[in-house]
């Protein structure tokens, strides 16, 4: 038992660090500094760099291109990645739908559809939850009837309406969970498509938060025309995909080392706030001991993680300590949310969109903390919201 | 990077797993509790000859199984699953520690006492006006010739009953709350002016008030720097911190499983208890309590070796995350089963009765947060 790092593993470090610093896109650093709503092409900017060195997916087999790392290497980049605030690909193709394409597509579907995700070519969108089916996904309604068309090909035929879509706006295709035995149990009648999001028929309506920013959105298909060929897996089996995709890439869920630069951050913001009787924020006793007990809390989950890590690596697998990640590491992401807004007291209150950003009213670190505490209250809801994650350990784990 | 453990270490724990399994049930347990001396000097004799586990963090060369801290951990764990009450952390990881890290003239001597079993150690510290200070200390060490003159008066002493030595802590100089002027001392217990008076714990264990008054110490007494000891004190408290968390994931992960079995039994509204999501959910965050305890006392356990601040900073912070668990997860299970619960006659009881005296054994949660705070944020305005 030790934390010691292996001088390959240092190497490996300076190598991962002075990527990041040599070839991150100056554009997209300005764009997040100035935190504009950022465009499809910045979005693309850093993974698109990441492809071209073969760093886009790293838990990716080797033969699609992942990186073969070790899970220390995967965990050194991760922490490097953190540290320089980088803006990691979008999840939605590479973690999401490749695994799935790569674990249950035919060898047409893995040669069509994976190049796309890697490079960036292909923005991809999810469609799995509808206005009736949240938390019980299983109960979707999305309806997919199998036909012949005139020209002698079977199609779907999709109707329904998906929600939450996270930037769907900008997608080029989606995967989508649909209906195509209505008479089968929930679960046993769900089939898994991937649908061109220029099809006839889809269209995608702007969902808008509550600290006002458009991320989310309804998508609606109606009568949309899917080949068969884009269904993944068998007819009616699509859930065994779901919940593959659900399982995958448990670590890395607990955003530690992003929460780790969040604290750093909220520890300087509490540094050069003032406390009510002039000194520091960080020195007042009610402060720096909330901010001490998150901390530990992020220890905590950090040698969680790194329990989990080691069990990867000597092959065993996750563990049922992987099952923690995702509720202890969202809790802790919110807590540091709601104390950077604490933090800063009055100017946690303006909204500055209408005078543009850096307008010069208070600190420029607390510009947006609001807005992000706001935000960051989907973390627990999303991904199978933590009381679902509950009843998941409690049924896998714990045997109840 | 490495979370494994050895193939020695995996047998150690299966070794003290399986001899309490059948030497230490709860029952045998109860039994040995109820009668004269509350303790069992066979099971320690047999830890000693049978097991060799007295040995555990000492080196070969000096008859040990040429563990540390690891191997500390993967015992105490063991200990707190059984409850026993038997003085593996006073005696192998307390004096243990003083006397790995200083260097005593019958240091080789004493650790091979202690692997034999022979020599059985309590740690005089705290005092009654001290609470969870280290450094705060009224009994005093006087020089006398070349030896000391000892007076004082030490608070629940942990294993005092048992002991046949004390490790004390004592003023040699200063103030009685300065960091500078404190030594350690080893005093047989037997030495003319030592009293104890021995009582029970809540939780099973024996302990005593010990009063000094004119113990006459010889000069090879001293343990560490004359004056100086506070940051050996320290560090080998740290070491007693990470082995009483381990113990404590031990006690903690017994109480999860007992509610768990005990919710799948138990029968209401014709039904299983178990079934109940609001149960359930309560037995999931005392998994996540479990296994956050388990993750941080490995972070203590190797941290042990880091330098001053960051040994600290790690064993304040496992001591801080074990004690809200002790606290959650031992008042959950008493809930949890009910009536049941709060009586005698169930282990989990027992467990809780445990799991909250090391809430505050060698500081309570909030002692180890200042302690944390100061330690990673600086000093309070």
């Amino acid at each position: 038992m030790n934390l010691d790092f292996s001088p390959e593993e240092n190497a490996f470090r300076q190598q991962v660090r002075a990527f990041i610093k040599d070839n991150y896109p100056p554009e997209l650093r300005a764009a997040q500094d100035s935190g504009e709503p950022l465009t499809r092409e910045l979005y693309l900017a850093w993974h698109k760099v990441l492809a071209k060195k073969g760093w886009v997916a790293p838990s990716w087999p080797k033969e699609f291109g992942g990186t073969d790392w070790t899970p220390t290497q995967k965990y050194i980049w991760s922490e490097e990645s953190a540290a320089a605030e980088t803006l990691p690909p979008l999840p939605f193709g590479v973690n999401m739908l490749a695994p799935v394409v790569y674990t249950f597509g035919t060898e047409e579907q893995k040669a069509k559809f994976l190049p796309g995700i890697y490079n960036g070519e292909v923005w991809w969108c999810q469609g799995y939850s509808e206005p009736g089916a949240g938390s019980d996904l299983a109960s979707l309604k999305t309806k997919a009837e199998r036909v012949t068309a005139d020209d002698g090909k079977e199609y779907y035929i999709v109707n329904g309406q998906k929600t939450w879509t996270t930037l769907g706006q900008f997608a080029d295709w989606g995967f989508f969970l649909v209906r195509t035995d209505p008479d089968a149990k929930p679960q046993a009648g769900i089939s898994f498509l991937l649908i061109d999001m220029k099809s006839p028929g889809v269209s995608v309506r702007p969902i808008i938060t509550l600290e006002g920013g458009h991320e989310v959105n309804d998508v609606f298909l109606d009568n949309v025309k899917v080949p068969v060929e884009n269904r993944i897996f068998h007819e009616n089996q699509g859930w065994t995909c779901a919940k593959a995709l659900l399982a995958h890439e448990r670590s890395g869920i607990a955003g530690v080392a992003r929460s780790k630069r969040n604290l750093e951050k909220l520890r300087q913001i509490a540094t050069t706030e003032r406390s009510d009787a002039g000194g520091s924020l960080l020195s007042d006793a009610f402060f720096r001991r909330k901010v001490a007990e998150l901390e530990i809390d992020l220890t905590a989950l950090e040698f969680t993680e790194l329990r989990t890590l080691a069990g990867e690596s000597s092959g065993k697998g996750p563990g049922p300590e992987s099952s923690i990640l995702k509720i202890k590491g969202t809790e802790i992401q919110q807590r540091l949310q709601e104390l950077a807004l604490e933090a800063v007291g009055h100017y946690g209150a303006p909204f500055l969109r209408d005078l543009g950003h850096n307008a010069g009213v208070g600190p420029d670190y607390a510009e947006g903390l609001a807005g992000d505490m706001f935000n960051g209250r989907k973390t627990s809801i999303y991904g199978g919201s933590n009381e679902i994650q509950r009843n998941i350990i409690a049924k896998m784990v714990l045997g109840l | 990077m490495n979370f494994s453990f050895t193939e020695e270490q995996s047998m150690l724990r299966d070794t003290v797993a399986s001899y309490l399994a059948d030497h230490y049930s709860f029952d045998q347990r109860r039994a040995m509790l109820a009668q004269e001396p509350h303790w069992s000097p066979a099971i320690w004799k047999a830890f000693a000859e049978e097991l060799g586990i007295l040995g555990a963090p000492f080196s070969e060369e000096l008859g040990g199984l040429g563990g540390g801290p690891v191997e500390n951990m993967i015992v105490m764990q063991e200990m707190g699953r059984a409850l026993v009450v038997e003085p593996y952390l006073g005696t192998v990881v307390i004096a243990g520690g003083f006397l790995k890290h200083s260097s005593h003239p019958n240091a080789e001597t004493l650790i091979g006492q202690i692997i034999a079993g022979e020599a059985i150690f309590a740690f005089a510290y705290a005092e009654p006006q001290g609470r969870y200070n280290l450094a705060d200390l009224k009994t005093t060490a006087a020089k006398d010739g070349t030896g000391y003159v000892l007076n004082g008066h030490k608070a629940v002493v942990i294993g005092g009953a048992y002991a046949t030595h004390l490790i004390v802590t004592a003023r040699t100089g200063g103030g009685q709350r300065d960091a500078e002027g404190i030594s350690v001392f080893i005093v047989e217990k037997g030495a003319a002016g030592v009293s104890t008076r021995d009582y029970g714990t809540v939780d099973g264990f024996r302990a005593s008030e010990v009063t000094f008054e004119n113990v006459k110490l010889p000069a090879d007494a001293l343990v560490g720097p004359e004056g100086h000891a506070l940051p050996l004190i320290e560090k080998v408290v740290d070491e007693a911190i990470a082995a009483t968390c381990a113990e404590a994931c031990g006690v903690l992960s017994k109480l999860h499983e007992g509610t768990l079995e005990y919710t799948r039994q138990r029968k209401q509204f014709g039904q299983p208890i178990s079934a109940f999501q609001v149960l359930q959910h309560r037995m999931v965050d005392m998994f996540i309590q479990v296994e956050q305890a388990v993750s941080m006392t490995y972070m203590a356990t190797i941290k042990l070796s880091d330098d001053d601040k960051a040994r600290s900073q790690a064993a304040a912070a496992a001591k801080v995350q074990i004690g809200k668990a002790c606290r959650f997860v031992g008042q959950s299970a008493v809930q949890l089963h009910g009536g049941m619960g709060v009586t005698d006659e169930m282990a989990v009881g027992h467990y809780f009765k445990r799991s909250t005296m090391i809430e505050s054994a060698f500081g309570s949660t909030d002692h180890h947060l200042a302690r944390y705070e100061f330690l990673s944020l600086g000093q309070a305005a």
